[in-house]
């Protein structure tokens, strides 16, 4: 656990960078600090390895006091991941990566192998290791980054807008995968970004920064977007946060309806019935087994005579338990129905989800 | 009026036999030459880091440096050694004092340039992967430094070979005591003899310093060409 405790930065020329921080970052979560440039989160993130040292105040690392600690002491504990990345262009992909555990002074053999299982961790083919970094893509890089950073296992990360360099496509590759590494190794991380949607989409909690170095709210992402403490976090959040809060909610988080259903051998004025009985025009027709085969309009099945009789069209787009209600959302406005169909693993039908249940979860 | 005698150019360039004769002249000579050559620069290396690294831990100090040094480099070479001669007379030392006072600004500064150009945030993650400054400085940022600062070697090396040879005048000099001697007798053999290898070791340090610095830096030999 990382404690800021009252803690101050002023810099030289009388800018205050940080002001009167109070701050738990729990162990084990990904902590992302967040805010426009000059909000002081950079700052904050450096003082934690003593890169920048604080004015006045104190801070935590598993309660000891870092002021306490010799500096490159500190810092071998405490993974450093940067935009540039940083790596050593004098030096192999593998030597990179081994130079925390030379500087602790481990055998070499010992280093070796975790060099490689490193490269295996972030993704990286065993070829790269005898590459220098100007061999590699700007993904490639970050990665050989992440594995310097995570070399001796420090339980603490530091990362400073660790996917700021590369195009989107990548970044966001690069983000799915660390998260996933994540769920693996349970670091303490401290993340900085400037984008919000980044934060929400990696922090277990996000604390927002204004100019100046003030900390405006501190949160889950969920209760950040959900109930925004002040103006500028729900200015800094933007005008979609309805949306943006809807694909941090699983499907399964609302009760889904179960709708007008009907098998194919049903008589199809039972189904306009059924779709009367629902508000609806349409009914959703599954088998015997509760497999969906598609939807059909009532009108149409109780002129044909039997629901079967009538066309039968499929659900183009259709969501699962673990799925966002933002896809949800998006299901609906894509069907002719309007809602958006939940099924099991098994292509089960499991009922509709709707716009009202919609706007009652995140209202 | 056209019986003036045709002018005694020195019949020939070169007269192979004094080269025979005098082999064991020239191979002394050449040595005490490359010997100079070295000592000096090697002096001037080991002034020149101490120097370089107060300039860049203290970047006020770098201009004071810099400019100390520049006006070391622009006293003519020869004032310089007989400025020296009444301290330390007509010696070894008073030939290497002066040269390698000469190899102080160009050292000096490729060692300034060549440490002020590593990557900032190759240097910030030195710094927060836990180096100790010490070992920062010898293991990240002189490797980076290095392309430079063999640069500025082998400008010293180049230079200093060229001015060995005005402490001849001095008494020392290496191949410059060939010009001296052909200065003295009016004969021209041992000023080519001097030339040609004079400038045959300038070429030949240089490339075996590009050798040296392709040997010591192959992190760039991979890069495209």
């Amino acid at each position: 656990m990382i404690s800021f405790e009252s803690v101050t930065k002023r810099f030289g020329d009388g800018t205050t960078a940080v002001d009167n921080l109070d701050l738990e970052v729990p162990e084990g979560d990904l902590t992302v600090l967040v805010g426009p440039s000059g909000c002081g989160k950079t700052t904050t993130l450096r003082m934690i390895n003593r890169m920048i040292e604080a004015s006045s105040g104190r801070i935590l690392v598993d309660g000891q006091d870092i002021a306490k600690v010799d500096p490159p002491e500190l810092r071998r504990r405490i993974g450093y991941v940067i935009q540039q990345v940083g790596l050593f262009p004098h030096r192999t992909v593998g030597d990179n990566i081994a130079t925390v555990p030379e500087l602790v002074g481990w055998d070499k053999r010992r280093t070796e192998a975790r060099v490689g299982e490193l490269l295996e961790l972030v993704g990286l083919p065993a070829e790269v290791r005898d590459r220098y970094p100007h061999q590699l893509s700007g993904g490639q890089r970050q990665r050989v980054g992440v594995a310097r950073a995570l070399a001796v296992d420090p339980p603490i990360m530091l990362m400073d807008e660790p996917f700021g360099a590369v195009d989107p496509i990548v970044r966001s590759r690069l983000q799915d995968e660390f998260l996933r590494l994540q769920q693996e190794v349970r670091k303490t991380i401290v993340f900085v970004t400037h984008d919000i949607d980044e934060a929400i989409k990696m922090g277990d909690r996000i604390a927002i920064f204004r100019q100046g170095g003030h900390l405006e709210q501190y949160a889950p992402p969920d209760e950040l977007l959900a109930e925004p403490a002040t103006d500028f976090v729900a200015d800094f959040l933007g005008a979609e946060r309805g949306l943006k809060r809807l694909a941090l909610i699983p499907v399964s988080a609302v009760k889904a309806e179960s709708g007008p259903v009907v098998s194919p051998d049903d008589d199809g004025q039972a189904g306009l019935t059924a779709a009367e009985a629902y508000g609806s025009d349409w009914v959703v027709v599954v088998d015997g087994d509760r497999r969906l085969l598609g939807w059909a309009h009532a009108g149409e099945a109780a002129e044909r005579g039997r629901v079967g009789d009538a066309e039968i069209r499929p659900f183009q787009l259709q969501v699962r338990a673990e799925d966002s209600l933002r896809a949800a959302l998006n299901a609906m406005v894509q069907s002719r129905t309007g809602v958006a169909v939940r099924v099991s693993d098994g292509d089960r039908y499991e009922g509709i989800v709707t716009l009202e249940l919609l706007s009652k979860e995140i209202s | 009026m056209t019986d003036a005698p045709a002018p005694v150019l020195a019949a020939e360039l070169i007269r192979w036999s004094w080269v025979g004769d005098h082999l064991d002249d020239i191979r002394g000579y050449l040595f005490q030459h490359v010997q100079l050559t070295v000592l000096a620069v090697l002096f001037g290396l080991l002034l020149a880091f101490p120097l370089a690294l107060v300039a860049v831990r203290w970047p006020r100090t770098y201009s004071p440096v810099l400019g100390f040094t520049g006006v070391l480099f622009t006293i003519p070479s020869l004032a310089l050694f007989i400025l020296l001669i009444p301290f330390t007379g007509l010696s070894v030392r008073t030939s290497l004092i002066g040269l390698t006072i000469y190899t102080l600004l160009i050292l000096v500064r490729n060692i300034v340039e060549g440490l002020r150009g590593v990557d900032p945030d190759v240097r910030e993650a030195a710094q927060a992967m836990g180096y100790t400054p010490a070992r920062q400085l010898l293991q990240v940022e002189l490797p980076l430094a290095l392309p430079v600062i063999m640069a500025g070697i082998r400008i010293a090396t180049v230079t200093t070979i060229g001015l060995v040879t005005v402490t001849a005048l001095i008494g020392q000099g290496g191949l410059g005591r060939l010009f001296i001697d052909g200065f003295t007798l009016n004969f021209t053999t041992p000023i080519v003899v001097g030339i040609v290898l004079s400038a045959l070791l300038a070429f030949a340090a240089d490339l075996a310093l590009v050798g040296l610095q392709r040997q010591l830096t192959p992190w760039a030999r991979s890069r495209g060409s």
